[in-house]
């Protein structure tokens, strides 16, 4: 067994681990957590593969932001487990339809001849000096720059209206505007009042 | 297959890895130490006061001093918390603070890891330094300690999109993301460095980085005078320490970041010194105390002011110049932002 090897097997016992666990865990908070270990790992395995950029991009996008607000939200809520499993023998044979359906994909794409082990070998290694980043912009700006911009602009629809969906403006709670409050004077808010100083008769200087 | 155990090569380099790491965290964790007596000698001198002055010449000794007291004194595992996760929230703030560093460039031939992508390496391992918090905040089952989670949350992940998008900007400057060729591309003296062509981005970056580590006047999460200490508030003993040590190991290195992202790391200012660590830790130490002036100037901001000052002044500015950065870059005035 190889250096490499010995790391991988450490890396996909650790996902197996953590995938099986986010399904089996009581607890919703745990099992989000178990999710961001299995992302984790799953960043390792890819950069075995040399893929650093996609790697990196996991932990950033998924671990960092993505996962980050989904705790925020499991966290809030006040989830009646009993309740979210009362359903599962209902649900069962269409979940374990999918489950099998899934399964002969993935054997389909594995066991055929034309993507199996044989036919689809390790890529060479690249130098030292090779920039998975730098690749993989230069593709996506030339050859399917119309395809990324396409999608981005689709990502852009969805997320203004995401925004638009939920916009309300509450007609009684009281909003700030930080321009007025930079714009005020100090006349706007301060009068000063001259006045004669007055002794009140009987008040000592030393006072009671 | 070749053999029955590992190569013997392999094994070398982990056990040769491990060493270097040792001599960068030693030097960061007595770093860490005396940046806490800095800071309180600082502050104290701004605030006119001494400052720590019993322990050792001058207070010197003084950090040595907390961290046996802190050592010595019990954690406290509330009865109510949630055990495993109360422990791991500590592990999980200091490891990404100390994880960070491997990529750090001290000088040309000083650094632990240099790779390509270590500029995305840095943001993807600092995004994940909000789980310390907010797994502290939710294991302690407590009020307070919750309420600093959430703000926490929020807050970092806020900022954490400017904090990219003026790292873009660098990224676009020196065409690489490896942090000793963004170095390299600031040579030739004080007027080459990115901070001039990404003026509006170094300012982002740096305040970003202080919401980002939690300091004043962004410590909302933290916040003494309304939520007690946020959401250390059940932690004693080592267990608060961690937190305290992750935080100031956090700060060195925004501060180190901003000093190879801006100010020319350790290039010296002018062509006629040579270039060596001590600009590096001139120019670093110069930021931490940008730092602890902060603290000891402004006030703390309200929560939706800070929420405001992130997704609608910072991100716009970002964003408006990267375009201005990418749109120079094709005029014959390109060279100016290179």
């Amino acid at each position: 067994m190889t250096y490499t090897t010995a790391i991988f097997y450490f890396f996909a016992s650790i996902l197996v681990f953590a995938g099986l666990r986010v399904i089996t865990a009581r607890n919703p908070v745990h099992a989000a957590l178990y999710l961001v270990l299995a992302f984790f790992t799953a960043a390792g395995l890819w950069m075995l593969l040399e893929a650093e950029f996609l790697a990196i991009t996991l932990v950033l996008v998924y671990v960092g932001a993505v996962m980050v607000l989904f705790l925020f939200v499991v966290m809030m809520l006040d989830i009646n487990l009993e309740k979210l499993r009362e359903g599962f023998w209902d649900y069962l044979p269409l979940a374990g339809f999918v489950a099998v359906l899934l399964v002969i994909e993935m054997a389909l794409i594995l066991g055929s001849r034309h993507f199996g082990l044989e036919v689809m070998g390790a890529p060479a290694p690249h130098a030292a000096d090779y920039s998975n980043t730098k690749e993989l912009g230069r593709v996506l700006y030339t050859e399917y720059v119309y395809a990324f911009e396409l999608a981005a602009v689709i990502l852009l629809v969805a997320i203004v209206a995401a925004i638009a969906l939920t916009l309300r403006r509450r007609k009684d709670s009281k909003y700030i505007d930080p321009a007025e409050q930079v714009k005020v004077k100090r006349n706007d808010r301060l009068r000063i009042v001259k006045m004669q100083a007055t002794q009140k008769p009987g008040a000592g200087e030393d006072g009671a | 297959m070749e053999s029955v155990g590992m190569d013997w090569a392999a094994i070398r380099t982990v056990v040769w890895t491990l060493i270097k790491i040792l001599a960068l965290v030693v030097p960061l964790m007595l770093g860490v130490a005396y940046l806490t007596y800095a800071e309180r000698k600082i502050i104290g001198w701004m605030q006119v006061r001494i400052g720590p002055n019993r322990v050792g010449f001058q207070g010197l000794l003084q950090p040595i001093a907390d961290a046996v007291k802190l050592l010595m004194k019990e954690i406290i595992i509330p009865s109510g918390a949630s055990r495993g996760l109360f422990i791991l929230g500590p592990i999980l703030a200091i490891a990404p603070a100390l994880a960070a560093w491997a990529v750090i460039p001290f000088t040309d031939s000083l650094v632990l890891a240099n790779i390509n992508a270590g500029l995305l390496y840095v943001m993807a391992i600092t995004s994940m330094g909000v789980y310390g918090v907010i797994i502290a905040g939710w294991a302690s089952n407590s009020k307070y300690a919750f309420l600093g989670a959430m703000r926490s949350a929020a807050q970092i992940v806020s900022y954490e999109i400017a904090m990219g998008f003026a790292l873009v900007g660098v990224l676009m400057a020196a065409q690489s993301l490896n942090l000793s060729d963004i170095v390299h591309g600031q040579s030739g003296g004080l007027h080459h460095w990115y901070i001039w062509p990404l003026f509006p981005l170094f300012v982002v970056y740096l305040i970003s980085g202080v919401a980002e580590t939690n300091r004043a006047p962004f410590d909302v999460a933290e916040g003494e005078s309304e939520i007690v200490a946020g959401f250390h508030v059940e932690y004693s003993g080592m267990a608060f320490a961690v937190f305290f040590l992750a935080e100031y190991a956090n700060m060195i290195l925004i501060a180190a970041l901003t000093t190879l992202m801006f100010l020319g790391g350790w290039l010296s200012p002018v062509t006629f010194l040579p270039d060596g660590i001590v600009w590096w830790l001139l120019k670093t130490g110069f930021v931490l105390f940008l730092f602890l002036w902060f603290r000891a100037t402004f006030p703390r901001y309200r929560y939706d002011q800070i929420m405001r000052l992130g997704w609608k002044v910072f991100i716009p500015i970002t964003l408006v110049w990267i375009i201005v950065v990418g749109g120079m870059m094709q005029t014959p005035y390109g060279y100016l932002f290179h």
